[in-house]
């Protein structure tokens, strides 16, 4: 299974029937093809709907149905649509159950880092540092290391922060990581990884428990 | 009853120096006659008050690509490479601001309040030089009101004392910004008579609205 297909399946487990879930743009939004068919959970775009349906077909776009990536969708029929400070309510006030994002780099106290690189990279953050402030877990999802095998998972992050230990779980090629009180936990295994590979790969102090799990079978 | 206009008696009456609320995400729900309107008269040193700087042809692209944006408060600037290469070189003067807090700091103008508390933010340099207030043992940001003076809006239905309504995604941060302005103006797709829209159904009360555009795009249904 492709890497990126294998990380949007686990992060599918995550949810729970009845969850509202907002996905960050790119991998995260690849979680909406594996969530099981007993569970159901209600996605938001936090440019003001509930209940984001799929991609419309080839001609059937409505130039006022997008996500907050720009890209086009439908709406589902238990959808609602809001304006941008309710929608901020709903991220802030704790009714999002999840969020799940892309990170530059996190590290073992829980801390982000996804919205710029000084002097080279300034998107902004948008709505990335109400959503892992207000959500009640925040599932960061990425490669194990960047492009050039540097990990992501630092012992403190050196780019500006986009909140201060928010991270629940972290879930990558290699590994699931759960953030807790005493550091990271090497919670799963990735089929084919193993604990040597992952300590190799992250320069934070990993917690080895007896019992490790797996995923991506 | 409120006046209707066209784009380019509103373009008129924004002067060089004009802070402008506009409403709109990543242009869907852009007022684009207005903003074409502004671009057409070349008024210039504008500060900007929206969610994202959109797409360079698109929304308030535009404003930036003809230099026409002095300063801005922003959550958001990915999707256009002009507003990077115009803000690293110095020219354009931009306050990055969660989205969240952004709107309930323009909220917080049309509402007359002075500022909010806001928990996002704290130990990120978004609290940098900001009063931080611990109440109820968590510590908040005290973030101030943005003001503005005027509001830039795109409607869907629109009757002729200012009552709106919004369509689907387009409704984003429009019925924010038009609370925030001075003055109001609002892009609707459809100006309807008194008594066409349905109490029940309007989103933005008409006090808050004073001028009327009739969009050039319009949708049905």
């Amino acid at each position: 299974m492709d890497k990126r297909q294998m990380i949007g399946k686990r992060i599918a487990q995550e949810f729970k029937d009845g969850d509202y879930v907002n996905l960050g743009i790119g991998l995260p939004t690849l979680a909406v093809n594996y969530i099981p068919e007993n569970v159901h959970v209600t996605f938001q775009s936090e440019n003001g709907i509930l209940g984001t349906g799929p991609s419309p077909s080839e001609g059937e776009e409505d130039k006022d149905m997008i996500n907050a990536g720009g890209g086009f969708i439908t709406a589902l029929p238990h959808a609602s649509f809001f304006d941008s400070a309710l929608s901020f309510a709903i991220i802030r006030g704790g009714h999002v159950d999840a969020t799940v994002l892309g990170a530059l780099q996190v590290d073992s106290q829980g801390n982000l880092a996804n919205w710029m690189i000084p002097g080279k990279m300034v998107p902004g953050m948008g709505g990335a540092m109400d959503l892992v402030t207000g959500a009640r877990s925040v599932i960061v999802a990425m490669e194990h290391v960047d492009k050039y095998g540097n990990s992501k998972i630092l012992k403190e992050c050196t780019l500006p922060l986009t909140a201060k230990g928010k991270v629940t779980l972290i879930i990558t090629d290699m590994a699931v990581l759960k953030v807790t009180a005493q550091g990271l936990v090497l919670q799963e295994l990735a089929v084919g990884t193993t604990v040597e590979d992952v300590v190799k790969a992250t320069e934070a102090e990993l917690i080895i428990p007896d019992v490790i799990g797996t995923f991506g079978d | 009853m409120v006046k209707v206009i066209s784009a380019a008696e509103a373009a008129a009456m924004i002067k060089p120096g004009s802070r402008l609320a506009i409403g709109g995400f990543l242009a869907v729900g852009a007022p684009e006659d207005i903003l074409d309107a502004i671009v057409e008269q070349g008024t210039n040193d504008l500060h900007m008050i929206v969610i994202a700087s959109d797409w360079e042809n698109r929304g308030v692209g535009k404003l930036i690509q003809n230099r026409l944006v002095k300063s801005a408060q922003v959550s958001h600037l990915g999707t256009n490479r002009t507003i990077q290469a115009q803000m690293n070189a110095g020219e354009m003067d931009i306050e990055l601001v969660p989205q969240g807090t952004l709107m309930e700091r323009v909220r917080a103008f049309g509402a007359g309040l002075g500022g909010i508390l806001t928990p996002t933010g704290i130990g990120t340099i978004v609290e940098e030089g900001k009063q931080i207030i611990n109440h109820g043992g968590v510590d908040y940001i005290l973030e101030p009101a943005i003001p503005s003076d005027f509001a830039l809006v795109k409607a869907y239905k629109a009757d002729k004392s200012g009552n709106l309504t919004f369509r689907k995604t387009a409704r984003n941060s429009n019925p924010i910004m038009a609370m925030a302005g001075k003055i109001t103006i609002v892009e609707a797709e459809h100006i309807v008579e008194i008594g066409e829209l349905d109490p029940e159904e309007v989103i933005t009360p008409g006090v808050f609205v004073d001028y009327l555009v009739q969009s050039k795009e319009v949708t049905n249904g």
